[in-house]
């Protein structure tokens, strides 16, 4: 029998090792459920954690699409991970994610051709904005009523989705597309496109974007009470009230960030990997950054290595999909399974486990 | 457009067609929150449950056997997290998530031969007598089993929770575990099958949306409906008899959307297939208006985990 | 008293280790059929463990227990109430949102039709003097109410053994005469007692055997009528405790007036407040008593700042601080200690260095521009370590992994440290042991007489009546006239924690 005993405080060795744990666990188990579907389990898990980056024939395409993967994932994970800290569920990432793309390309669409280098700079703005304002329905809802902000901000996601259906059809539709659905595609407007900065390397300017928010949320949340109050507020909110902190304020706050920086991530996809507004734009990114967080251990740097590891799973679930013909979903399920085992081993980092030999005892005290 | 040609006695009978997956869903969950489990992996054990009654019903030719994997199917996937939530003792909202997007990809994976496929036909259940009565024969008396079964079941569990001993452990266990663990109850175990049973019904649910409702199997087919159940729980506060209330509405609010798209009225069609969500966001601000001035509903340990102390 | 029945319950040897402390070492003890018999010990004496073991919820590593003649070992509590013991925890375990009844219904083993069930109640709470209406909602029942559900629960099973958590800390002095009468008539009927008490007079009035246990040993077997009370203490604690030294302040001046405040409660089975009015001067010490739920929680929260309240209703030195928020009035210099030391006084997952930072950053200059300074607030959490004698390996320990005692201590201390010109402290010492409460105490007194004005909530009369200038009492949400500690008579209490406490 096991027996559980809190941790006077938690080690941080075990906080960095846990994660790696969660991971090999999950390529055992999901090799066994590659090996199910009938694939060599060692050949799949080598094409998805080894060829993207080591492979000859794969790692020129590869390292610079796990770059493109990752930052909308590191962005999208750094501000979630501030609201999980303190309690607060925003799992609508991926509808603030689409509203940031939408609301950007409406201003970036309106003034083309115009040529402006302050266009660029104009719809992160706006796509930021974008995100946020979407993230702020369940914010306001929850401060002013104490609505379920994990119910409203997810039922928001499918509004998003038919939003984004309904301007790739209608508003934003390309007038010179000949009626099919699907924006102009921003590539080809100078003013409002995000190429590659270095050619071949994948970093776009959302990669540089998600890079400099890691740095400066590392350094803010470990060093400003910023970081120290939504930790209270997340371990115990009347301890944070008898702080003197408002809860709404906290709530706003970690709304705004994640779905800032949700939008952000839309319109740096918007502008670059995606081109333009397509019915499919959304592929999930906002939900599986919910894993990153979480295997990221809410903390920045970690985020920033999570977020490459899940991308090197996209791409290298690529990979095995075109040379072993494993299901798209396969890889999702793969991801599902990473956040399971990370979850679960929680456990070891909060309380220390002894084993009791002693038969005739049957239950933990 | 013609209004006309929306036919009331078709839009109900529909509705409770519409309605019923989502009911069902609610009903697990109510029982799972009432045991003071948050499981927010409905979504998951419904689309778990969709495929698995489509493929085993395809493959066996038996919609009534496909029912049963079903619920199996979603109590299966909804013990991963029982294990993690109530042996692990890991965050419940994550793990919820978690589920869902496990769920929604295994779903996927699992289904991946069977799109295009078309499942036994469930016949309907006439109830003699009553399904002649003209207009309400046809409305109400005349559906499968599984509409009659998911009322049947609102009445069960609301007998369950509030007549029968095990329903008021239930709810003691939900209320205030440490009491609950205090004068003997085993928490952790009534808990861990709170969570099979709603995932059974989670399940169950699944399988009336592919095999009845739909009937096919697509990708992400629940389509929110897990996450509706969830604010329909909420919508209830935590009362059976009003689960049929928030599943019909949404249930009446879909169809006629659908049957508005039909006739071609002059609303942009991504507007319309808007609305249950937004319905379903302005019922959630709704209760919690009314909840701010009345303290009722909601199980006091809801949500949190039960660690024993020394 | 040598009996000659064998005796209802006899444990022998029973010990039980948790990670590293030994909660029960070789205890063993013999309870006779119908005697009262006290266990007495400090918190961490190991008496909570031992009556868990008895009652199943607790196994222990080693020993035996021999009840009414035969082996026991209960499995869990089913069992333990299935072989005749019944328990009443000191932490109620019911139901808020449950009827009378149905609270009672799941405590016991037996199915019972709900009427029926009505009916034993009823007749039950009028055999033994216990007031209860079945149909009532528990979260809307006084502490003692409650208590009186959890004892006819017990009844209804015909326990050989009534097993008494510290019962009379929730119960006002009318209220504990009708337990002791009911006690004593089980007594007499041939139910045993085990009274858990850490009240020394209570236990020479009520019990017929005695045992005292510290740091999980029994150290000594007595008989509480040949005792005295010094002596018990002493066994207890297992060194003198010197008692507090109090010295008067010569300034007088009003800090605190509150005038005609009414509240109501935030939280779904709260105490509303009903026109209160208070003053407190420099240098004194206000009491305010009252058994658990008279609105204690209420009125902290109110001068915290956490319920805000109407314009004029709080007056500090003169100026309405109704509206500010708890970091606003600590800037004024008034601070507060809330009940509730995990998660309202400190936050659980967090180190003691952090916690600093929840009431003391502005006092101490703990943040600067927004910037924590982590080598400062380490040194002031380091600094409270010493100056209060908490006793923690590491001021980076988590908040929760400290014993009571002790988090009291550095929490008291957090706040002591930042010289309060006014302080409000609810149940100072509550769970914690005799020396730290000693130690809380004298610190609170020093305080106070360099000036500073103190309103102490305390549920343990015994602390308020020790350390107050002047007591006044919480009943049902309304207080009465303070009155000059000093010139009070026992009876005069009583009446002033009864008043007006019919609903």
């Amino acid at each position: 029998m096991i027996k559980l005993t809190p941790r006077n405080n938690q080690s941080k060795i075990l906080i960095a090792i846990t994660p790696i744990i969660a991971v090999l666990f999950t390529m055992i188990f999901g090799g066994i459920l590659f090996w199910v579907l009938g694939k060599n389990p060692f050949e799949a898990i080598k094409l998805i954690f080894w060829d993207p980056l080591m492979s000859e024939t794969f790692s020129d395409y590869a390292r610079p699409q796990i770059l493109v993967k990752a930052s909308p994932l590191i962005l999208i994970a750094l501000g979630l991970s501030v609201g999980f800290k303190a309690n607060i569920w925003n799992i609508g990432a991926e509808g603030q994610f689409i509203m940031g793309a939408l609301i950007s390309a409406g201003i970036g669409l309106a003034l083309y051709p115009m040529e402006n280098r302050l266009i660029f700079p104009l719809m992160v703005v706006c796509g930021t904005l974008g995100g946020t304002l979407w993230a702020l329905i369940p914010a306001i809802l929850k401060s002013r009523f104490n609505t379920n902000e994990i119910l409203v901000s997810l039922m928001l996601v499918y509004i998003a989705e038919q939003a984004l259906a309904s301007a790739s059809i209608g508003i934003l539709r390309n007038p010179e597309g000949s009626g099919f659905p699907g924006s102009r595609n921003l590539n080809q407007y100078p003013s409002a496109s995000n190429p590659e900065l270095i050619a071949g390397s994948g970093v776009h300017w959302g990669v540089v974007f998600s890079i400099l928010t890691v740095w400066f949320f590392h350094y803010l949340l470990k060093n400003h009470k910023f970081g120290f109050q939504i930790k209270l507020f997340g371990d115990a909110p009347r301890a944070a009230s008898f702080a003197g902190l408002k809860s709404n304020y906290i709530i706003l706050l970690c709304f705004s960030i994640s779905g800032g920086l949700a939008g952000m991530a839309g319109m740096f996809e918007l502008t670059g990997p995606a081109g333009a507004i397509t019915i499919d734009f959304n592929v999930g990114y906002g939900f599986t950054a919910i894993i990153v967080a979480f295997l990221g251990r809410l903390n920045p740097i970690g985020i920033l290595f999570a977020g490459l590891l899940m991308a090197l799973t996209y791409v290298g679930g690529e990979i095995s999909q075109f040379m072993l013909g494993i299901p798209a979903a396969a890889i999702q399920v793969f991801q599902g399974m990473l956040l399971f085992f990370l979850l679960s081993i929680d456990l070891i980092v909060k309380f220390q486990l002894s084993f009791i030999r002693n038969k005739h005892i049957s239950r933990k005290e | 457009m013609d209004f006309a040609s929306i036919d009331p006695t078709t839009v109900i009978y529909n509705l409770m067609i519409a309605a019923t997956p989502i009911l069902f869903a609610a009903l697990g969950e109510l029982v799972v929150e009432k045991s003071g489990v948050l499981n927010l992996g409905v979504e998951g054990m419904m689309i778990m449950g969709a495929i698995c009654g489509f493929a085993i019903s395809v493959e066996t030719g038996s919609s009534y056997v496909g029912f049963i994997a079903a619920a199996l199917g979603g109590a299966i996937l909804s013990i991963i997290f029982a294990i993690m939530t109530q042996y692990f003792l890991a965050n419940q909202v994550a793990s919820g998530l978690a589920l869902t997007l496990f769920g929604l990809g295994l779903a996927a994976l699992l289904g991946h031969s069977y799109t295009g496929q078309v499942p036994p036909e469930v016949s309907k259940l006439s109830v003699p007598v009553l399904s002649s009565i003209p207009i309400f024969g046809k409305m109400f008396f005349n559906h499968d089993f599984f509409v009659y079964c998911s009322l049947a079941l609102v009445f069960f569990i609301w007998f369950f929770l509030a007549k029968t001993r095990l329903g008021l452990i239930v709810q003691a266990v939900g209320e205030n575990h440490d009491s609950a663990h205090a004068i003997g109850y085993n928490v952790t175990k009534i808990r861990f099958f709170s969570i099979l049973f709603g995932g059974a019904l989670a399940g169950l649910g699944g399988g009336y949306l592919s095999l009845i409702r739909v009937p096919q199997w697509t990708e992400g087919m629940t389509a929110g409906a897990g996450w509706i159940a969830l604010a329909i729980v909420v919508f209830s506060t935590w009362q059976p008899w009003r689960l049929i209330l928030g599943a019909y509405i949404f249930g009446g609010i879909t169809i006629l959307q659908l049957n508005l798209q039909a006739i071609g009225v002059n609303i942009d069609v991504a507007l319309l297939s808007m609305t249950p969500y937004v319905v379903t966001i302005v019922a959630l601000v709704l209760m919690s208006v009314n909840r701010s001035k009345k303290s009722i509903g909601a199980p006091g340990s809801l949500g949190k985990s039960f660690i024993k102390v020394l | 008293m040598e009996s000659t029945n064998p005796p209802v319950l006899q444990l022998s040897h029973i010990s039980k280790t948790y990670t590293n402390i030994m909660a029960n070492d070789n205890i063993s003890l013999k309870l006779n059929r119908g005697h009262i018999h006290a266990l007495l010990g400090e918190n961490g004496a190991g008496k909570s463990t031992l009556v868990k073991i008895i009652y199943g919820l607790v196994k222990p590593d080693n020993g035996k227990m021999i009840f009414n003649e035969k082996n026991y070992a209960p499995e869990n509590p089913q069992a333990a109430r299935l072989a005749g013991v019944g328990m009443v925890f000191q932490h109620f375990s019911l139901f808020d949102s449950l009827t009378v009844a149905q609270n009672i219904l799941l405590g016991l083993d037996k199915a019972y039709s709900y009427d029926s069930l009505v009916d034993q109640i009823v007749q039950m709470s009028k055999n033994y003097g216990l007031a209860l209406n079945p149909k009532m909602t528990v979260g809307d029942l006084s502490a003692g109410e409650r208590q009186r559900i959890e004892i006819v629960r017990c009844l209804l099973q015909n326990p050989k053994l009534l097993i008494m958590d510290e019962p009379t800390s929730v119960l006002t002095p009318t209220e504990i005469e009708q337990l002791f009468n009911t006690l004593k008539q089980l007594s007499l009927q041939g139910t045993s007692i085990l009274y858990i008490s850490h009240k020394l007079e209570e236990v020479r009035r009520l019990c017929n055997d005695g045992t005292i246990l510290r740091d999980g040993k029994v150290i000594k077997n007595f008989l509480p009528s040949e005792t005295t009370s010094s002596e018990i203490a002493e066994l207890m604690v297992g060194k003198k405790i010197k008692p507090t030294v109090k010295q008067n302040s010569h300034s007088k001046e009003k800090i605190l007036d509150i005038k005609n405040l009414s509240v109501k409660s935030q939280t779904p089975f709260g105490t509303n407040l009903k026109n209160i009015s208070l003053e407190i001067n420099q240098g004194e010490i206000l009491g305010i008593g009252g058994v658990a739920g008279s609105g204690q929680d209420e009125l902290l929260l109110v001068l915290t700042g956490e319920t805000k309240v109407e314009k004029n209703t709080i007056l500090y030195k003169g100026m309405d601080i109704g509206h500010l928020n708890p970091q606003e009035r600590r800037e004024l210099g008034l601070l507060t200690a809330p009940e509730e030391r995990l998660g309202h006084a400190a936050a659980p997952e967090m180190s003691l260095i952090e916690n600093c930072l929840i009431t003391a950053k502005k006092e101490k200059n703990l943040v600067e521009r927004g910037w924590i300074k982590f080598g400062k607030t380490a040194q002031f959490a380091n600094d409270i370590m010493k100056t209060f004698d908490v006793r923690a390996d590491n001021s980076a320990n988590l908040a929760k992994t400290l014993s009571g005692g002790n988090l009291q201590k550095f929490l008291i201390g957090r706040e002591l440290s930042q010289n309060p010109e006014a302080i409000v402290v609810n149940q100072p010492t509550w769970g914690v042991d005799a020396s730290a409460a000693q130690f809380i105490r004298q610190a609170l007194l020093d305080l106070v007489s360099r000036g500073t004005a103190a309103i102490i909530i305390s549920q343990d009369l015994d602390e308020i009546l020790e350390i107050s200038d002047r007591f006044t009492a919480l009943v049902n949400g309304s207080i009465s006239t303070p009155k000059v500690t000093s010139k009070l008579t026992v009876s005069e209490i009583g009446l002033m924690l009864s008043t007006h406490s019919t609903n």
